[in-house]
């Protein structure tokens, strides 16, 4: 076993996943066919190699820059267009501070 | 209304335009009737979501007043065609596939659906998908599969499989999709058309939702191996609004067709020919002989680093997924489940409106990125990856193209593989590589089995050579008879 279901409920808690029972031992197993694969990877010594952590980049450091000038933005209501919940030009989410 | 427009279901770019030059149809005809046929052809498909008539016939009436008033219509004018829903399109709804974005409706268009409409392109409407991009069935759409128009009782291929199947059915002539891991290539192969994923960064990828960020391209479907190239001629080029967008010029793709093909250097990697077998692996080894009959130098290469490509890409594409899915956390995009607390409202949105194999990837990227495995997971992925690219890299110092299957099998049952994510993941063995090397890479029809399916032979060439790889698939196109 490569993840116990305790794993997976501590994994969706961090992923903010609600889950229901059968979908937590359906996702165990499903995750532990995949991680066994995924030791595949084990076989192969890359203590040498640079990780890859840019695709391709074609130009100078600063080519991505632009110059600092100001634009217009969406604007609020756009913004908030597809907001559940707004109300006076911000999104609303249930009280996080009690008094 | 002339006799041009009764083969709507297969017109191409240049007899769009032609039309238009000889007035045998005003575009706002075309759109009109390319709408009615669309609408009613759906139904058997469902490879649209939704279609765009008011934005369709707006676009349509701009081209018709330039060409009235002797202007430049665009490259694309008057050119009914297909966005998938992944890719923003301003006061249209985009879903993604999902539940979660049934009622969102963006606020801006993607760079690249506002390229093709200043071309004069006509966007009839948003074509299903897996869920945010993520499958090869087509199967993980919240609003039910795509039926690949060869076959109805069959899978159109994942993800792009409303595109890869508008084009097929000729609801639309072109269409837009987006590839991670094979997601145009695979459905261009079970439809029966032309699939390109351009090099990594050639097409901006402002307004496409992110999956994947270092692996997702935007590229374009045809029925011809042409018909794609002038797709992707509208949509590449450097954008500012997406840094990692290339700045590489754009070279004119359709100077570079009709090109001699002779003493073209093509290399067959032996480990994806290894386990082919059947009548994919005959077709595509048809294809390789067509290829010499045309002049090419075959030869076989090694891509070693070939079996562990699915484990390394089934890592970073799903930590990169996990991250970009936080945002739909029911503060901004439209779903949000009841609830009395904060963190609550984020649990329980996102498990009411992820569909199972978003889960597993969210799941999966998660536990790869949690504290203690980075190193294990995706610092190993990433070193794994830049081996892959390597073994690319050092290929085409020895040949100008590489060869192979697009899928291990032609287009399977709807319901046959579902049920099991792991062997849906291995079959695109074939496909995932060229994401991981950012290298372009497209699907060319190549025949079709005994049961009428429709097979895909990839061409891939090395970063920005799209040139190269055209001038091959279409020489190989003509000489096969296989387009249209």
């Amino acid at each position: 076993m490569k993840i116990t279901e305790q794993e997976v409920r501590y994994v969706a808690d961090l992923a903010n996943l609600k889950m229901s029972d059968d979908e937590i031992r359906r996702m165990s197993r499903d995750l532990d066919e995949i991680l066994t694969h995924i030791d595949t990877l084990n076989e192969l010594d890359v203590s040498n190699v640079q990780p890859m952590a840019q695709v391709l980049y074609d130009a100078e450091e600063t080519a991505t820059l632009r110059a600092d000038t100001e634009r217009a933005t969406l604007g609020n209501e756009a913004a908030l267009a597809n907001a559940p919940l707004a109300g006076a030009g911000y999104y609303k989410v249930p009280k996080v501070i009690e008094r | 209304m002339t006799g041009k427009l009764d083969s709507l279901a297969s017109l191409t770019i240049d007899q769009v335009q032609g039309g238009l030059r000889a007035k045998q149809f005003s575009a706002t005809e075309l759109a009109r009737a390319a709408l009615d046929f669309a609408e009613a052809e759906n139904p058997k498909t469902n490879a649209y979501l939704q279609f765009a008539s008011e934005r369709a016939l707006a676009a349509a009436a701009k081209v018709d007043a330039k060409l009235a008033a002797g202007e430049d219509a665009g490259a694309l004018a008057g050119v009914p065609l297909a966005i998938k829903d992944v890719i923003l399109t301003r006061n249209v709804r985009t879903t993604c596939g999902s539940r979660l974005l049934e009622r969102y409706v963006p606020p801006y268009d993607a760079t690249a659906v506002a390229r093709i409409e200043q071309a004069g392109g006509v966007i009839l409407g948003k074509t299903n998908c897996d869920e945010f991009a993520m499958g090869s069935s087509n199967e993980n759409s919240a609003y039910g599969p795509v039926r690949n128009p060869v076959a109805l009782d069959r899978v159109p291929g994942g993800s792009s499989g409303g595109s890869a199947a508008a084009v097929a059915q000729g609801t639309a002539v072109v269409a837009l999709g987006s590839d991670t891991g094979g997601s145009i290539r695979q459905p261009a192969s079970f439809c029966g058309v032309v699939g390109v994923t351009p090099t990594y960064g050639r097409v901006s990828r402002y307004g496409l939702v992110a999956f994947a960020s270092s692996l997702d391209h935007i590229g374009p479907f045809g029925r011809t191996v042409a018909d794609a190239a002038r797709l992707l001629q509208v949509i590449a080029g450097r954008d500012e609004m997406d840094s990692t967008s290339a700045f590489a010029p754009v070279p004119d793709y359709l100077a570079q067709l009709e090109g001699n093909v002779r003493g073209v250097k093509v290399g067959l990697p032996r480990q994806y020919f290894e386990g082919a077998t059947g009548e994919t692996a005959d077709l595509v080894m048809r294809g390789v002989e067509l290829l010499r009959k045309l002049g090419c130098e075959v030869r076989e290469i090694d891509l070693a680093t070939t079996k562990y490509a699915i484990a390394c890409y089934y890592i970073i594409a799903t930590a990169e997924a996990s991250s970009n899915l936080a945002r739909y956390d029911g503060v901004r995009y439209t779903l949000r489940a009841p609830s009395e607390t904060l963190s609550d409202m984020y649990r329980s949105t996102r498990g009411a409106g992820f569909g199972a194999e978003c889960k597993r990837r969210i799941m999966l990227g998660t536990y790869v990125l949690s504290a203690g495995y980075y190193d294990a997971y995706y610092l190993k992925a990433q070193k794994v990856r830049a081996l892959i690219a390597e073994d690319f890299q050092k290929a085409f110092t020895a040949v100008d193209a590489i060869v192979t299957p697009v899928s291990p099998f032609p287009a399977f049952k709807l319901g046959e593989k579902i049920d099991d994510p792991m062997e849906m993941y291995l079959s695109d063995i074939y496909t995932i590589t060229g994401d991981l090397a950012g290298i372009p890479c497209m699907s060319v029809p190549c025949g079709k089995t005994a049961a009428g399916l429709p097979v895909g032979m990839q061409i891939l060439t090395k970063h920005f050579d799209e040139s190269g790889m055209f001038r091959l698939a279409d020489a190989f196109e003509k000489a096969g008879g296989f387009s249209g």
